[in-house]
């Protein structure tokens, strides 16, 4: 029986190439939203120049949607048994776009010199290394100081780009003239910038990866203009549309478009989660009965509906569904006014007003404001909308100047990379708007957090993010909302843009256009 | 000689007026709420201590405010503007770059106002209560009061997306190649809608203006003299009632001009035409304060250099003015 069914499936794969076979050539037309202030990937984390850099630079692995590692820079790796040694072997032949070699050499600098200086994630999960060295021009070894449990997950592109060694040594990094025609050994190599009006890269036509890729360019339209940004697909100006890219209200019009596909898919590594930030610190907020009152009163199944169309999932707790290790015994909190009510009545709420500041990210996030206000004022409690605008909006979290505000933050695969940052304790410091703002301390969660990262056994890191997800939840030091769906819009023919669980931030290695 | 003495007095003037914009200007931008590193910052979704001093330290924002003031004034005494970190440029070059774009929309959008405001006042003050008149003036209105990206983004959805005819935005064919005639014609093609919503207000104005005011000056002494005189329908329009009703139509089109640099954030950002405008308004909430200022800069100084370049114009237009 079991032969018949390999063979069933071999005779699948030996079709699957005839079914799609990549063609080479063309040209993609992409939208890119805001306008990046460089791509230097390095150097600039911003969502946009993650989206455009991911093509020019790479990382060591890549991510599936499982978020199991797949290569990239690294054809191959070995862990020890005691998870303190990560041993990587390069691909070999690699080149950077200027035509020098790459070598492990140039990964060392990366992490050592480069990153550690100017990457404040990277810097975070440098804590745990001890060394990193290079036996040869094709093996890196990177040593732990003790177990890190997701440390294989921090090797994507956006969290370790690897840069030039022999341009950037000895410089001053942030004022090397080369920022403005970034280098790297990605698929395709930097061609035009512009500035207000597009982005253009070329292929790179000694990449490592013989055959690919198949586009000859791609072009990022820049253009400020929510609505002008559905026209250009309407008209045909621009394919692809990353998410975000239009309002969500425009999308069900966009995807009903002829030749439109829309694709919630690559987003699994990043799982942006949406909030309201609780700020735990001050007045009725103190009060856990009343955080937990705000859960009950939020209706997210509307917010759900309303605002983001349908797209996305009710957060059951502080882990994104995609996010590892997120419990699925947990039930999200349900839309129950009454119970609201009454939690806010034990909780001894005397009407104090609340501070929302909601995020200013464009019409979907202001809306967003205006339901909680609404929803929380339904069980009684006082709301005043504050609103301004995203350099303020920072400045009052930084601050902690707020009662509610809005927010949402990419989890980058593992709790002990993108969950823990938002409730452990020793994240608490003014001047940033995306570590523990809630002001949320608690020795528990702490010490849990911290066994987590330091477990290598998944069965026994599930045990412990288990417990934290269900102290958590009870304690509500955030209220979730929603696991975003994030949509990319494209047409039918754009074939193979999205394969990995990082979705468009290395996403055009593949990418090819049916004609 | 007088007129040379009263243009340096002007300069002199002018000078001071810069100044005091750009102290006040700088203290504005500083009093806003965060800071651009700040901003930087938030975008990366990830930031410590380090990174945000890194990078004010890079932007000279860790020094005194009067020393940053200081500073900045010295250098635009020297005509350097400072450079943008954020974009890794002299602002400058980030203006100049821009400057053109900005140009070549607002300057057409200004002369077809211009032209076609003043034809279309005329044509109804010579045909006053006749129907065309009443089409005049109630079209005008209508423009006068559509906001501008309304209008815009209704061109855009007729001509672009329902006919086809037009590019909906940008300033050229990305990618195409184009040169020459080619690209010229490409070029103002992609013109076409944003100038002409841009335009359309101004239009409304001039022609309201000129109306009103050939009206105004049909009634006076001089022009019952030259009728009396027996001259021509057509001469008395041009060179008595025309002439004496431009005054205020010189000070609105000074008024305009002013705006040229600055004036056209909203054209911009609907059309996602490259210029100045939305140079400045992305530097605003990326408090990219040197871009921020330097625009601030360029467009007092233009606002300037037009109420200079219009009251010399009232000199030619009316003699009387010169005298004074």
């Amino acid at each position: 029986m079991n032969r018949i069914i390999a063979a069933v499936v071999a005779s699948f794969l030996a079709c699957a190439p005839a079914i799609a076979d990549p063609v080479a050539g063309g040209r993609a037309n992409v939208v890119i939203q805001p306008e990046p202030p460089s791509l230097m990937l390095g150097l600039v984390q911003n969502a946009p120049t993650q989206q455009i850099a991911g093509n020019i630079y790479e990382g060591l692995l890549r991510y599936d949607a499982k978020l199991e590692a797949m290569p990239s820079l690294a054809k191959s790796w070995e862990v020890s048994d005691d998870g303190l040694t990560y041993t990587f072997h390069l691909e070999e032949g690699v080149k950077w776009h200027d035509g020098a070699a790459f070598s492990a050499d140039d990964v060392v600098f990366t992490a050592d010199v480069f990153l550690r200086q100017q990457h404040p994630r990277f810097r975070a999960i440098l804590e745990h290394v001890a060394s990193i060295t290079a036996p040869d021009a094709n093996t890196v070894v990177f040593t732990l100081k003790a177990p890190f449990g997701p440390f294989l997950n921090a090797f994507e592109v956006g969290s370790m780009p690897i840069v030039p060694k022999h341009i950037y040594e000895g410089t001053d990094f942030q004022n090397n003239p080369a920022n403005n025609t970034p280098i790297g050994t990605g698929p395709f190599k930097f061609g035009e910038w512009q500035k207000g009006s597009f982005i253009k890269l070329v292929k790179n036509p000694d990449y490592w990866d013989e055959g690919k890729p198949y586009l000859d360019e791609i072009y990022w339209h820049v253009i400020p203009d929510a609505a002008s940004r559905a026209v250009a697909y309407e008209t045909g100006q621009v394919d692809i549309l990353p998410a975000g890219s239009v309002e969500t209200f425009d999308i069900p019009r966009l995807a009903a478009l002829d030749n439109t596909c829309m694709t919630e898919a690559g987003w699994e590594f990043f799982a942006p989660q949406s909030w309201v930030w609780i700020n735990t610190r001050q007045g009725p907020a103190a009060n856990k009965e009343f955080r937990q009152a705000i859960m009950y009163a939020l209706d997210r199944e509307f917010i759900k509906d309303a605002l983001f169309n349908g797209l996305g999932k009710i957060s059951n707790g502080p882990f994104a569904a995609s996010t590892k290790f997120n419990d699925t015994d947990i039930a999200p909190y349900p839309y129950d006014p009454a119970k609201a009510k009454e939690l806010v009545k034990a909780s001894g709420y005397n009407g104090e007003v609340l501070k929302l500041v909601p995020m200013p990210y464009g019409e979907t996030w202001m809306r967003l404001g205006e339901v909680i206000k609404q929803n929380l004022e339904d069980v009684g409690i006082k709301v005043e909308i504050v609103s301004t605008d995203v350099a303020g909006w920072n400045q009052k979290l930084s601050d902690w100047d707020y009662d509610l505000s809005t927010t949402y933050l990419f989890q980058y695969g593992d709790p002990a990379l993108g969950v823990s940052r938002t409730y452990v304790s020793t994240n608490i410091a003014k001047g940033s708007p995306w570590n523990n703002v809630e002001g949320y301390a608690n020795p528990e969660v702490d010490a849990l957090f911290a066994e987590g990262a330091g477990t290598i056994d998944p069965a026994k890191r599930q045990a412990v993010y288990s417990e934290v997800q269900k102290i958590l939840v009870d304690d509500v030091p955030n209220a979730w909302l929603l696991d975003l769906g994030m949509p990319t819009i494209m047409r039918c023919s754009v074939k193979d843009l999205i394969t990995t669980g990082i979705g468009l931030n290395d996403g055009f290695k593949n990418a090819y256009i049916e004609k | 000689m007088k007129i040379l003495t009263r243009i340096v007095g002007r300069l002199v003037k002018a000078a001071v007026v810069l100044l005091a914009i750009l102290v006040l200007n700088f203290l504005l931008i500083h009093a806003a709420p965060g800071d651009p590193a700040a901003v930087m910052a938030g975008e990366a979704g990830a930031t410590d201590e380090m990174f945000l001093a890194q990078l004010r330290e890079k932007f000279g924002l860790d020094q005194p405010l009067h020393v940053q003031l200081w500073k900045y004034i010295s250098d635009v005494a020297r005509l350097d503007l400072g450079y943008s970190y954020r974009q890794q440029m002299p602002v400058l070059d980030l203006i100049l770059d821009r400057l053109p774009a900005t140009l070549l929309l607002t300057g057409t959008a200004f002369a077809v106002s211009l032209v076609f405001g003043v034809l279309a006042g005329v044509l109804a003050a010579s045909r006053v209560g006749k129907w065309s008149d009443t089409l005049i003036s109630s079209v005008a209105l209508l423009f006068y009061a559509t906001p501008l990206f309304w209008a815009a983004l209704m061109g855009v959805l007729l001509f672009s997306v329902t006919l086809g005819w037009l590019p909906p935005f940008g300033y050229e064919t990305v990618g195409s190649g184009f040169t020459g005639w080619r690209r010229a014609l490409d070029i103002a093609e992609h013109l076409v809608l944003p100038a002409l919503s841009l335009g359309l207000f101004f239009t409304a104005v001039y022609s309201r203006m000129t109306r009103a005011s050939m009206l105004e000056v049909s009634q006076m002494d001089f022009v019952k003299t030259a009728r009396a005189k027996g001259l021509s329908p057509a001469v008395i329009e041009r060179r008595h009632i025309l002439r004496n009703a431009l005054l205020p139509i010189v000070t609105l089109a000074g008024l305009q001009a002013g705006q040229l640099v600055g004036g056209a954030v909203l054209t911009e950002t609907v059309f996602a035409w490259p210029g100045i405008g939305r140079l400045m308004f992305e530097a605003l909430t990326q408090r990219d304060y040197n871009v921020l200022l330097g625009v601030f800069f360029v467009s007092a100084a233009m606002v300037i250099l037009f109420n200079l370049i219009t009251d010399l114009v009232y000199g030619i237009v009316d003699p009387r003015i010169r005298v004074q």
